[in-house]
Order: C-alpha cells, then structure tokens, then sequence
C-alpha cells in the first residue's frame, strides 16, 4: 500500500470510529456500557 | 536500566485498576468512568477496574434487546486500533503484562512460537463468542449472553472472580460448576502462558485479533530498510510471537515489543508514530525485496 492511500484509508477510518462514538453515544449505548459495569458481571466471575 | 516498556506496562495496569478501595472492599467501582472503555483486555468486575473492559462493553451492547451492533464501542475500538495498533498489547494491556509475568515462571519452555494455524483460533473466539453468541442466541427476555468472558476469558476470573468471590460470601455460596469451570480453564491458559510466551494473546484473544487488522495502517508501524538490512535473521530469531520483521514488519501477530529493534545489528528496523518515525524505510516490504 503506498503512502497517499495509506494516510486517505486512515483518514477515512478515522471518521467512520469519530461517527460511529457519535452514533453509540447519541443512541444511549454509553449508559448501557456504565450500567452493566457498575454492578458485578455474573457472567464474568463464573457465577452467571 | 528498567526495560522502558515494562515500566509502561506497569503503569497501564496500575492506572487501569487505581479504584484501590475496591480491592479493600471487595466490591466495584460504580463511577461514571465506567461508561468508558480503556484499550486493553482488564475486566470491569476486577475491584480495582476504573474504567470498562472493551470486549466486557461490546458483548453488554451486542446481547442487549434494543440494539445487534455496538457504534460506540466499535467506534472506540478502531480509534485505539487506528493509533495504536496492537502496540496495545505489548505495552498498554493489563493481561498481556500478566502472560509475560507468568512466561517468567522457571520451567521447560516450548521450542518455536506454536503452530500458526492455530493461531486462527482468536479470530474464532472473536466471531463466535464475542459477537454470534450475543446478537443471535438471545433468552426469552432478548438478552444475549456474553459468552467470551463467561466460558474463556481468564482476565475476569483471576483478576475479578476469584478476589470477589474470596471477599464476598454471598458469592462464594452461589459459585458452582460454571465457576470451577472457570478457574480450571483460566489455569490451564495460565499454565500455557508460563511454557508459550503470551499463549493466550496468539491464540485466543479477540482484543488482538481486532487490533492486529489495524497494524498495517495504524499511526504506530515498523518498517525496514533495504539498503542497512544484512539479512542475518537476528530479529526473526529473536521474535516470540514468530514474526519476521524483516519480511512482514507490520504483521497482524507482532506486539511491538521491540526485541528485534534491539536485536538487529544495522539498525535496518524502525518503529513508531507516523510523522515523528526513525530509522527502517518508508516503505514497509523493502528488506524482503532487497
Ligand atoms: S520482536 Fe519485533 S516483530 Fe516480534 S513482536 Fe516484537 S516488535 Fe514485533
């Protein structure tokens, strides 16, 4: 891959994980995140 | 003087797991930081976890009813593969810390890196475990279950399971087969790690397999240079996870340890962020061309 196409695939992955957050954020996966990991995961320690 | 990157290594597992009280108190930390992910595979069960796992969060998105992709975590995830490739885990993942802690254990160890087709195996564990099992086998409430960590992932039951469940008796009275399950796997992994440098991140870990299709595009690379490149095989030789740096230095498999930067007698190889990168050449393949 030359350089040119490396650094325009970079740039345009950039963007796409800058609005894919913006997307998660905006629908509320953030406090899903937060909510299963303020309480113990069952599944985690073998117990769930 | 201290190995610079165990020193770093150090510090990323410290400052994913600073919620000291935690581990005082036997229980979590229920800050809002946890709505974050870190970069490396640390469990968000771990006492002293201030932030979340990233595979913990995609299989929490994944297996919940309202939603079959996470954006944000997925999002988050290429970010951290996008600057860092799997840099991540040579010097930023609590987990691969604790493998080469355990590789340290006197003992026999196995010749080679192991056998590469079985180096698919964390793609496997990736497809299947952290994202078929939660999006398409959902319970009656449409909740998928976050099969990785509860049938693989050994980082949740040594660093989460085991302090919770010695702390808590509540735990330690519902902890059954499903939990001794756990213990036996992750000691087994455990002890693969002390006779196969880092066993779990070559064969089973989703994180490195996802990091490690970034590593060819990443800001962080290596390259080398044709022109000093002598072709003695030094750093191939010395490379654990079986890469040839010379040939593929941004192959999915390496780490960015650096071994074959200190082992190349021509300073043929170079690493690190674009823009700011010395040393090796600007075009990756040239010493295998040479
Ligand atoms: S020795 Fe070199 S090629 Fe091998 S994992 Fe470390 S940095 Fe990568």
């Amino acid at each position: 891959m030359s350089e040119k196409t490396g650094n325009i695939l970079r740039a345009a992955l950039f963007l796409i994980a800058l609005a894919f957050v913006a997307a998660g954020v905006s629908r509320g996966e953030m406090s899903t995140v937060l909510r299963k990991a303020v309480t113990v995961c069952l599944e985690c320690i073998g117990i769930g | 003087m201290a190995d610079r990157r165990r020193v770093i290594q150090w510090i990323a597992l410290i400052a994913n797991n600073a919620y000291l009280k935690g581990f005082a108190e036997g229980r979590v930390y229920r800050g809002s930081l946890k709505s974050i992910c870190v970069p490396g595979l640390n469990c968000y069960s771990c006492p002293g976890a201030a932030a979340s796992c990233p595979l913990g969060a995609l299989q929490a998105v994944l297996g919940d009813y309202r939603y079959k992709f996470s954006f944000y975590v997925v999002g988050l995830m290429m970010g951290f593969g996008l600057v860092f490739g799997r840099l991540i885990c040579g010097f930023l993942c609590p987990f691969g810390l604790m493998q080469e802690l355990f590789y340290k254990i006197p003992s026999r160890k196995a010749a080679g890196s192991g056998a590469r087709w079985l180096r698919w195996g964390k793609y496997v564990t990736l497809a299947v475990f952290v994202i078929a099992i939660p999006v398409f086998f959902r319970g009656d409430l449409g909740i998928g279950e976050p099969a990785f960590c509860k049938y693989i992932c050994p980082a949740g039951t040594i660093t989460a399971g085991l302090p919770l469940v010695a702390a808590q008796p509540s735990l330690r009275e519902a902890a059954g087969g499903l939990f001794a399950f756990k213990v036996f796997a992750a000691a087994a992994i455990a002890a693969a790690c002390v006779v196969i440098y880092r066993f779990f991140c070559k064969f089973l870990c989703p994180l490195g397999a996802f990091y490690g299709f970034f590593n060819r595009i990443a800001l962080y690379r290596m390259s080398c240079d044709g022109n000093s490149c002598v072709r003695c095989g030094a750093c191939s030789r010395v490379c654990r996870m079986g890469v040839d740096p010379s040939r593929e230095p941004d192959s999915a498999e390496c780490i960015r340890c650096g071994d074959c930067l200190k082992a190349c007698p021509s300073s043929a190889l170079g690493a690190g962020f674009e823009f700011v990168r010395k040393g090796g050449a600007k075009d990756a393949g040239e010493c295998a061309r040479g």
